[in-house]
């Protein structure tokens, strides 16, 4: 293998990137990415509203493509078509292996075009924007309490701002964690000074008179909240528009067998082709082989080794055995998962205390452990770890 | 086998002691403890530690005479 092009400049392809060189890849090493930055860590954003780089091995030898969308694959003649460059309108590259690294991007409103001050939240530039508006005083509004917009309005109160969240679910991060911990989520946020609206949605994004930028928000049962800026913490789906029409099998991300080798439409691995990260749609063994794109930080690091070893020995790949884990940080509280909580059938809570912040819940499904989430109980998880790490050995596709 | 961690940066992920239990665990306050010489055995669990800290709190150095990991 001679050339091997990486698209995705962010965590999983930067990793997968390092991950060949320590494995012995001497060839020539590319890096796409649309974003106008090198590679910087996510969590930081939703935390703290900071910019974190991400460490680049010194040794990498990569070129970097950077600001360069790719907007398609013939995996036929082994070329990436990349938008952006200066001279042509596009151009192509080709590969002798490539890995899909593309990640999820925010997921957007479906309604009314919207009115200025109303963000989403995935990456550097959105961070600076938002984090420009977000002065003490001003009211936010929230939309969405998954981990994602929970942490943005935990931060934003603590820079002082008068913040509502908004949730369709009965209870915040009830799908991620379970309406148990939603329920002690919502006290969190409650006692924080978040005015918290959980079972309903968001009907319409009202501009101030006379302007083009947000002045309220309606509600499903009519109620009206003034606002300054709002947020949509949607959720986020799969960066995979490149790859229609590639022949490779999407739907909720890019589809990848068990070593994390990307299958084509007619379920077949694709030689030469690997992917990485948030994209990836990847059997879950935990969840009885299911197929699960998860978007865990830790996740991205673990497939990079894998991605990188099944490119590199097509004749005697390894199926990737890693186990899922997540953490957020909420109003001091640092909650650390692993396995699937949100596959869950039955959750059962051995600790969930609000004055000690200590959390111990499991996650069982069919009477079988699937998951853990704890906080400050972070050395219970390794036994939960280890009871989970046999079963993800027991599917390989 | 010499194991360091900045305990200014480390955020009690776990992620190293998911990686390499024998080394690494906590405390019941979430305190990361870890054994600060290991056995060379461990190396190249110790550097998968290292490779999946979140905030590269971890430093391997192999034993003298290897060079640094
Ligand atoms: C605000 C925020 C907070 C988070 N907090 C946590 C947390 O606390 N814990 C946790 O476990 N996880 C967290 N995550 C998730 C974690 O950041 C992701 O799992 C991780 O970033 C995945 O890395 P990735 O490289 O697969 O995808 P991404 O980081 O999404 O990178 C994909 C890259 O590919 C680029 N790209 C997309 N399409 C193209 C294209 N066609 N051509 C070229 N480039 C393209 C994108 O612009 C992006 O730079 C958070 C995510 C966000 C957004
Ligand atoms: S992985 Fe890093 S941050 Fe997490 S406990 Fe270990 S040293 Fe600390």
């Amino acid at each position: 293998m001679r050339r091997i092009v990486v698209v995705g400049a962010s965590l999983a392809g930067l990793r997968t990137a390092e991950a060949l060189r320590a494995q012995g890849f001497a060839g020539e090493l590319t890096l796409v990415g649309d974003e106008p930055h090198m590679p910087y860590d996510r969590p930081p954003l939703s935390k703290e509203l900071r910019i974190a780089p991400l460490d680049v091995a010194e040794d990498l030898d990569a070129r970097w493509l950077i600001g360069r969308r790719a907007v398609g694959l013939d995996i036929g003649r082994r070329t990436v078509a990349l938008e952006g460059g200066d001279t042509a309108a596009y151009d192509e590259i080709g590969y002798d292996g490539l890995v899909i690294a593309t990640g999820t991007a925010a997921r957007q409103w479906p309604g009314q075009p919207l009115p200025q001050g109303v963000f989403t939240l995935r990456g550097l530039d959105d961070t600076l924007a938002l984090r420009a508006e977000l002065t003490e005083g001003r009211r936010l509004v929230v939309v969405g309490a998954g981990f994602l917009g929970s942490e943005l309005a935990a931060a934003a109160r603590e820079l002082g701002l008068e913040v509502t969240l908004i949730e369709a679910a009965e209870q915040p991060l009830q799908r991620a964690a379970g309406s148990q911990v939603g329920a002690y989520v919502a006290e969190l946020h409650r006692a924080a000074g978040i005015a918290l609206h959980t079972g309903c949605t968001v009907r319409e994004f009202r501009t101030a008179p006379g302007t083009d930028r947000i002045g309220s928000v309606t509600l499903d049962d009519g109620t009206s909240l003034p606002a300054d800026l709002a947020v949509l913490a949607l959720g986020a789906e799969p960066a995979t528009g490149w790859l229609a029409g590639s022949g490779l099998r999407l739907g909720g991300g890019v589809h990848a067998d068990a070593y994390l080798r990307v299958l084509r439409a007619d379920g077949v691995p694709e030689p030469g082709i690997v992917a990485a990260g948030d994209v990836v749609n990847l059997p879950q063994p935990l969840a009885g082989g299911a197929r699960l794109a998860l978007g865990h930080w830790a996740d991205a690091v673990e497939h990079a080794g894998t991605a990188a070893y099944s490119l590199l020995n097509p004749a005697d790949p390894r199926p990737h055995q890693g186990i899922p884990s997540f953490w957020s940080d909420l109003h001091g509280v640092k909650f650390r998962s692993v396995g699937l909580p949100a596959a869950a059938d039955e959750v059962r809570v051995v600790e969930l205390d609000v004055a000690s912040r200590r959390v111990e819940v499991t996650y069982h499904f069919r009477g079988r452990l699937v998951g853990a989430l704890t906080a400050r109980r972070t050395g219970r998880l390794a036994a939960y770890r280890q009871e989970l790490a046999p079963r993800v050995g027991e599917f390989v596709n | 086998m010499q194991i360091t961690v900045d305990m200014n940066l480390c955020e009690s992920h776990g992620q190293c002691v998911f990686a390499a239990p024998e080394i690494f665990s906590f405390d019941d306050e979430d305190y990361l403890v870890y054994e600060a010489t290991a056995s060379d055995d461990l190396l190249a669990k110790a550097e998968k530690a290292a490779a999946v800290c979140p905030v590269r709190a971890i430093q391997v150095h192999a034993a003298a005479g290897q060079g640094a990991a």
